[in-house]
């Protein structure tokens, strides 16, 4: 399968601080919160969410110069989550977006900005638009491709679809809409061209994020282990093995530790699969779309 | 009701004896099982003499209680403890007195919450200063409140700055005789910086020490001709609590990042007094000399860091000297009677500078500046060190920082016009693909900066450490431990996982003859003792 991590991570972070943050609160950016049960008055709020249609290329300026710092210049993330998303956890509308901004997210390290009306509607143009993939036309055939998922690509030995299947790589339930269908053929093909990546320097939560780096390492009484780390701080390190085993380790119990940075657990499936099969397979995972 | 009235009495009782002298700050030393001051001490040490915990029995150490803010997030308190009371700033504008024995509180002040306010790092105070029975803080709305230490009731709340404009106070003010010192924050908003004197009994301003010059007055002529938004953007925010020496009668205080942090094309010459060291008549607010660490500086590189105060000998010669280790990965010795730089050098990795000229100046490695693509440079934003405080021991001798290790970052810079109120830094920082930077405590030789031992961590935190007469270095982890080193060797001798992110600066303390360490994790703070 496909190794979108990068967005797979920012998603878990999405995730994991979703789920920290009240219900209430968090119904606030939605549009069912609304304006006033935000805490804005409706005056605040009309100007915040008004009529005249927004300018997203002044939003990519004023994002550029307000949020990238953390979100990365094309909200690829960073210190921030990536916000090129279509589904983002706290927001599903240009005024959810809106109100974020204007309001930060408490709990959070994300502040409130304090920028023109104009400004707040342009960057969450800016923002939705970034998680808008244009629509595509995948050719192949979903059915037959769900069957090379199941029985020769073995792939929910790794990957999970609806909450069934392995967890050495990232979870596919909604990658239709993370990944085109161009970076998922390449994926199958060559899935170290873009392995994940940490950009977590400050992590924002004491986990590290899902980015599925291989680890190889020996214990003192001789036994090796190879997987994918699921966790790790100063003393000690968590990992799944290839039959989905959790293992921990204590630092000082080891005698060898080695990251395979760069490279990628899975194999490639360019000598598996015909053209038409991978392409088959493609229209499968580009059909997975997750919860809407 | 009746809890309150428990609390009330509680008050009473433990709160009976705040009462603290001038004197007694001055001879914080003298009573170790109190933290009278943000540093411990006038001189920045972060050093406890207490030696009841030590290397022989650190490993028993435990949980002796935890307290829980009732708000999520980031803390870096650093808490006072005055005769068995441990009073702390929780976040966004709470105060609140526990009984440091038990952990159970006393009385909590709440200031309503100004959500607007624009704060470039998160919705921090870093704590408190007393004198008398009278608790001193600022808040993120850029007010200075004075407190009643026995009940929390406000005495006064006074406006140092108006946040509209991106100002904010997120360090704690320091007492130094009959005056107040707090320093503003929002350096990052294009604010002229200040450090201010406030009379502790009625909240008046007694002085403005501005740390960007008049047109006209020294200093200006070092913000280009033009100075296009010039001085009165210029930065050099004074947000971290600094040190002072009652000998010479001066306060030292770092300074922050000129205006525009990574674009600095009109700000054409060195820009003073951001990213400097100022030594201060407390009196008066005269600046009696400065000493700048990053000239025109384009990375953010605040220099804030605490200044640690040592006396010791250099060639033969007894000598009162400054030491920084300064964000710009630099680790700096000063005369601090004069700010005559005595010598310097790189304390983690930087790829900026050659090293220091005889002053002091850097010496630039090709050019370093932001570029509109991104260029990496060494350290990343957040430097070789930050706001967390080093530790001085004076038995080691031996200066502590928690440092960043292999940590770069992509710095572009970007066109951007001044708006109040609206974050102004001409740029970002972003971090490098695939690397994981890793932290580590370092010590270094104070008069000389080598490295004598390192203690590695996984990942670059941002806790500051103490140093006690126990042999031990106390510090935590972006992953939740919190954990003691040998003072001498940086050996590992203790760690517990607190379950939050340690981003404080821990103290020592004792209450009846029983010494405790304290750290904030996560939105808690852990008292740990035998």
């Amino acid at each position: 399968m496909s190794r979108p991590a990068f967005l797979c991570r920012a998603l878990a972070v999405l995730a994991l601080i979703g789920a920290a943050v009240p219900a209430r609160l968090r119904g606030e950016a939605s549009p069912a919160g609304g304006a006033h049960e935000a805490g804005l008055d409706p005056a605040q709020a009309q100007a915040l969410l008004g009529s005249v249609p927004p300018d997203r290329e002044a939003g990519r300026r004023a994002f550029q110069a307000n949020c990238s710092g953390c979100h990365g210049p094309n909200g690829e993330g960073g210190r921030g989550p990536t916000l090129a998303l279509p589904h983002l956890p706290r927001a599903t509308s240009e005024r959810a977006i809106a109100l974020i901004i204007a309001q930060g997210i408490r709990g959070t390290d994300m502040p409130p900005f304090i920028l023109q009306a104009a400004d707040v509607r342009n960057v969450a143009a800016w923002v939705w638009h970034l998680g808008q993939l244009p629509p595509e036309i995948v050719p192949g055939d979903p059915r037959h491709g769900e069957k090379l998922y199941r029985d020769r690509g073995n792939c929910a030995a790794c990957h999970s679809l609806a909450g069934y299947g392995g967890a050495i790589g990232p979870d596919l339930t909604d990658i239709g809409s993370r990944r085109g269908a161009a970076y998922l053929r390449r994926a199958l093909v060559d899935p170290g061209a873009e392995v994940p990546q940490n950009f977590s320097v400050f992590r924002p939560e004491a986990n590290i994020t899902a980015n599925f780096l291989l680890v190889s390492l020996v214990t003192r009484d001789g036994t090796a282990w190879t997987g994918v780390r699921i966790n790790e701080d100063t003393f000690s390190i968590q990992i799944r093995d290839f039959a989905n085993g959790f293992h921990s380790f204590l630092k000082s119990e080891l005698a060898e530790l080695h990251k395979q940075w760069g490279q990628s657990p899975m194999p490639s499936y360019a000598a598996t699969f015909t053209p038409a099969e991978l392409a088959d397979l493609v229209a499968f995972l580009a059909a997975h779309k997750g919860q809407p | 009701m009746r809890l309150h009235a428990l609390a009330l009495l509680l008050s009473v009782a433990a709160c009976a004896r705040a009462d603290v002298s001038y004197q007694r700050i001055l001879q914080a030393s003298a009573e170790p099982a109190n933290w009278l001051t943000y540093s411990g001490t006038y001189a920045g040490h972060r050093y406890s003499p207490l030696s009841q915990i030590n290397r022989a029995n650190v490993a028993q150490l435990k949980p002796a209680w935890i307290y829980q803010m009732p708000v999520e997030g980031r803390v870096e308190t650093s808490p006072l403890v005055v005769d068995g009371v441990i009073y702390l700033t929780e976040k966004p504008y709470i105060v609140t007195a526990l009984d440091g024995r038990t952990g159970r509180p006393l009385w909590s002040y709440r200031r309503p919450e100004v959500r607007e306010v624009p704060s470039c790092c998160g919705q921090v105070n870093r704590g408190l200063a007393i004198l008398g029975d009278t608790l001193f803080f600022g808040t993120l709305d850029a007010h200075l409140v004075a407190l009643d230490a026995r009940t929390g009731n406000v005495r006064w709340d006074i406006v140092v700055a108006d946040w509209h404009t991106g100002h904010s106070i997120t360090a704690a003010p320091l007492i130094v005789k009959d005056k107040v010192i707090v320093g503003i924050s929002g350096g990052d908003y294009g604010i002229r910086g200040f450090l201010d004197a406030y009379d502790p009994k009625t909240g008046r301003r007694v002085w403005r020490l501005w740390t960007v010059p008049e047109p006209g007055q020294p200093g200006s002529e070092t913000w280009g001709a033009g100075a296009g938004e010039g001085p009165q953007s210029g930065g050099a925010p004074t947000w971290v609590t600094g040190s002072y020496d009652p000998d010479l009668n001066l306060l030292y205080w770092g300074t922050g990042n000129p205006g525009g942090d990574y674009g600095g094309d009109e700000r054409p010459g060195d820009n003073l007094y951001s990213d400097s060291l100022l030594a201060i008549d407390p009196d008066t607010g005269t600046l009696r000399w400065h000493f700048q660490f990053t000239p025109h500086d384009l990375h953010d590189w605040d220099s804030n860091q605490v200044p640690v105060l040592i006396d010791a000998e250099i060639a033969g010669r007894p000598r009162k000297l400054v030491v920084q280790a300064n964000r710009n990965a630099f680790y700096y010795v000063l005369d601090r009677v004069t700010g005559e730089f005595i010598t310097g050098q790189a304390f983690t990795k930087q790829t900026w500078a050659r090293g220091l000229d005889a002053h002091g100046r850097p010496v630039l490695l090709g050019n370093p500046d932001p570029t509109p693509e991104g260029k990496l440079i060494y350290p990343g934003l957040f430097g070789g060190t930050s706001w967390y405080s080093p530790s001085y021991s004076p038995k080691a001798r031996l200066f502590y920082v928690m440092a960043s290790g292999d940590y770069g970052q992509v710095f572009y810079k970007l066109p951007q016009e001044l708006k109040p109120g609206v974050k102004f830094e001409r740029g970002g920082a972003r971090d490098v693909v695939g690397a994981e930077p890793f932290g580590a405590v370092r010590a270094l030789d104070p008069t000389s900066g080598a490295q004598r031992w390192e203690y590695r961590l996984n990942a670059v935190s941002v806790c500051g450490l103490v140093s006690t007469g126990g042999d031990l270095v106390f510090g935590g982890t972006r992953e939740g431990a919190v954990f003691a080193l040998d003072a001498d060797t940086g050996r590992l001798l203790w760690h517990f996982q607190a379950g939050g992110q340690v981003s404080c600066n821990p103290i020592s303390f004792a209450i009846d003859g029983k010494q405790y360490v304290s750290v904030a994790a996560g939105n808690s703070i852990l008292v740990f003792g035998l």
